[in-house]
């Protein structure tokens, strides 16, 4: 929200009608309809999953679905623990993250600091292409590049693997981190960082001592995103990472994500009424879910953020 | 004292220039090996024939149509609801709490795993509305993901259209409808269309939404009408992809090359656009 937003809804509203200005015209009407297919997407998507949702939990048990340790869909004895599928999508998260952040906060730093205005303004879009790419190419790109050239030093390896598929997610992560870092520190008033250039500092110096503090809420809101974009991420996973729900400690091995099971489960063509069919909505439910939270939480940060740099 | 000092800022510098050569360097690296890998396969033939057992004899015409086909029918679903949406927002609705919640319902809806799309889309467009997993199922799940980009887009496009100029619209006795359509619209039209490619271009790439929704990966047939099934280039590629054999491997490393052809001119298209955009601003 901007400054001149906040403007606006200070001032006190001319008519109490209603929401809409005048007398609804034809293209009002039109235009509200248009505008409530987006309510009608959420709407939508929070009653199929939790309809779906609650039909699973009755057949499974709720204890067995959220501490269950085994994820034993297609095979007798069946068994739905999420927290293998958990698990793989926390190796996911956490790997993308890893290499995301501090990589993506030193290129938001060297566009602000060091790099001319003419070489950002080729760099910054340059680096947004591996934004663009599609996320089934980076799948490939990992299965077939990055862990053959990981196998050559860590033999062990086995062809999917939480690494690979984690490395590509955070190359694809990259630039959104580097673009809202770089975005949060325009907006930090000149006269902050040119005074601690005054006093004799470093460009280090006033990165870390002034201007991170500054924006860490939104360095924070980049990372919640940034989260939420990994744990949601599905094709390059499922390419990359298996689909071997397991619960391991070691990255090197194949596991399952949420979102590639989600595909497995729906490629198999489960009929309506299975079990199989439940447990995509099941698998989608917590997923929707824990994006939702980070999802909000970022947003919150970037708005408290925005009210903060304002103030400075 | 002063010389760590130094030596600690050389080194910040070199180490935020080396990221952002990583980055630039993981571009390139990632072309040049889709490139090396996949233009022994990029010929005439390539596009003429359709998926095959037989690596060799592999082509995309029905996945290239297929995307043509899907992206055509999901952006006319998806530009004058996002784009009205978008006008709604601005111009039509006061603030109050619930613009407020409507804002808050876009920008979560573009938070959305895309997969969670195509769970609503397999479970209404495809079983409820019981339109089977054909080309408008997968349009119009394509059409509600890309809804909140449109939407953001467009709201960003008309906030920049100066106010001055919906002023003197009011000021001659337009009314809203005369001002949206003949001033604010064309205004901001550049805004908006670099807003639609870029939604363009991510739709394009989009996979597993259509996965769900039940694009298939061995159609031997372009679509005729919208209740056809079909397949796209990235389901193409994902299948392939997904297959042990290294010729397959090949044959998706070709076809990745066309749908990033795609996508760089959509990006293109929309760096130009803006270029143009910014230097009609400097006018006023």
């Amino acid at each position: 929200m901007n400054v001149k937003t906040i403007a606006v809804e200070q001032r006190p509203h001319r008519s109490a009608r209603g929401l809409i200005s005048r007398k609804p015209t034809l293209t009002a009407v039109v235009l509200s309809l248009f505008a409530s297919v987006g309510v009608f997407a959420t709407c939508a998507i929070l009653y199929i999953i939790s309809s779906e949702f609650s039909i699973f939990l009755n057949h499974v048990g709720a204890a067995e679905f959220f501490f269950g340790t085994r994820w034993e869909p297609f095979m007798e004895p069946r068994s739905f623990g999420i927290l293998p599928l958990l698990a793989g999508t926390m190796w996911i998260v956490v790997i993308s993250t890893i290499f995301a952040v501090p990589v993506g906060v030193m290129i938001g730093a060297y566009l602000h600091h060091f790099c001319g205005r003419k070489r950002g303004l080729w760099l910054k879009p340059s680096l947004e292409i591996l934004a663009a790419i599609p996320t089934v190419v980076y799948g490939f790109v990992a299965v077939t590049l990055i862990t053959p050239v990981m196998k050559r030093w860590l033999p062990e390896t086995e062809i999917f693997n939480a690494l690979s598929a984690g490395l590509v997610v955070g190359f694809m992560i990259l630039p959104m981190i580097s673009t809202l870092v770089h975005d949060a520190l325009i907006e930090i008033p000149k006269r902050v960082r040119e005074g601690a250039f005054a006093l004799g500092a470093y460009p280090n110096e006033v990165f870390f001592g002034v201007e991170i503090r500054a924006i860490r809420a939104r360095i924070f809101a980049a990372v919640v995103l940034s989260l939420s974009r990994a744990f949601g991420e599905t094709m390059a996973v499922t390419l990359a990472a298996g689909a071997h729900p397991n619960l391991t400690w070691n990255p090197l091995e194949s596991i399952q994500t949420i979102t590639s099971y989600i595909v497995q489960a729906s490629m198999g063509d489960a009929p309506h009424g299975t079990i199989i069919n439940s447990s995509i909505y099941a698998a989608s439910g917590v997923l929707f879910f824990v994006t939702l939270m980070l999802n909000l939480l970022a947003y919150t940060w970037i708005k408290r953020q925005k009210i903060g740099i304002s103030q400075l | 004292m002063t010389s760590l000092r130094h030596r600690r800022a050389q080194l910040f510098r070199f180490l935020t220039w080396s990221a952002a050569i990583f980055g630039l360097l993981l571009i390139v690296a990632i072309f040049g090996y889709l490139i090396q890998q996949g233009m022994a396969h990029l010929d005439g033939a390539f596009f003429e024939n359709y998926a095959s057992r037989i690596p060799a004899k592999a082509g995309i015409k029905a996945a290239l149509a297929g995307t043509l086909y899907v992206m055509a029918l999901t952006m006319f679903i998806a530009v004058p609801i996002g784009v009205g949406t978008a006008i709604f927002f601005e111009e039509y609705l006061r603030p109050s709490k619930l613009k407020g919640l409507l804002e808050l319902n876009i920008s979560n809806l573009a938070g959305v795993p895309s997969i969670i799309f195509g769970v609503l889309g397999l479970s209404f467009f495809v079983r409820f509305l019981g339109w089977e997993r054909s080309i408008i199922s997968g349009s119009l799940t394509l059409a509600i993901l890309l809804l909140p980009v449109i939407v953001i887009a467009t709201r960003s496009a008309l906030t920049e259209v100066p106010r001055t100029i919906k002023e003197s619209a009011y000021a001659l006795g337009a009314t809203k409808e005369q001002m949206i359509w003949y001033h604010l619209a064309p205004n901001a039209l550049p805004g908006i269309c670099s807003g639609i490619i870029i939604a363009l271009g991510r739709a394009i790439g989009e996979s597993a939404p259509l996965i769900m929704v039940g694009a298939l990966s061995f159609v031997a047939y372009t679509p005729e009408s919208v209740w056809d099934s079909f397949t796209v280039l990235p389901v193409q590629i994902f299948n392939w992809a997904s297959r042990p054999q290294p010729e397959f491997q090949a044959v998706a490393a070709s076809a990745i090359l066309v749908l990033l052809a795609l996508v760089i001119i959509f990006t293109a298209l929309t760096t130009l656009i803006r270029q143009k955009f910014a230097k009609k601003k400097a006018n006023y």
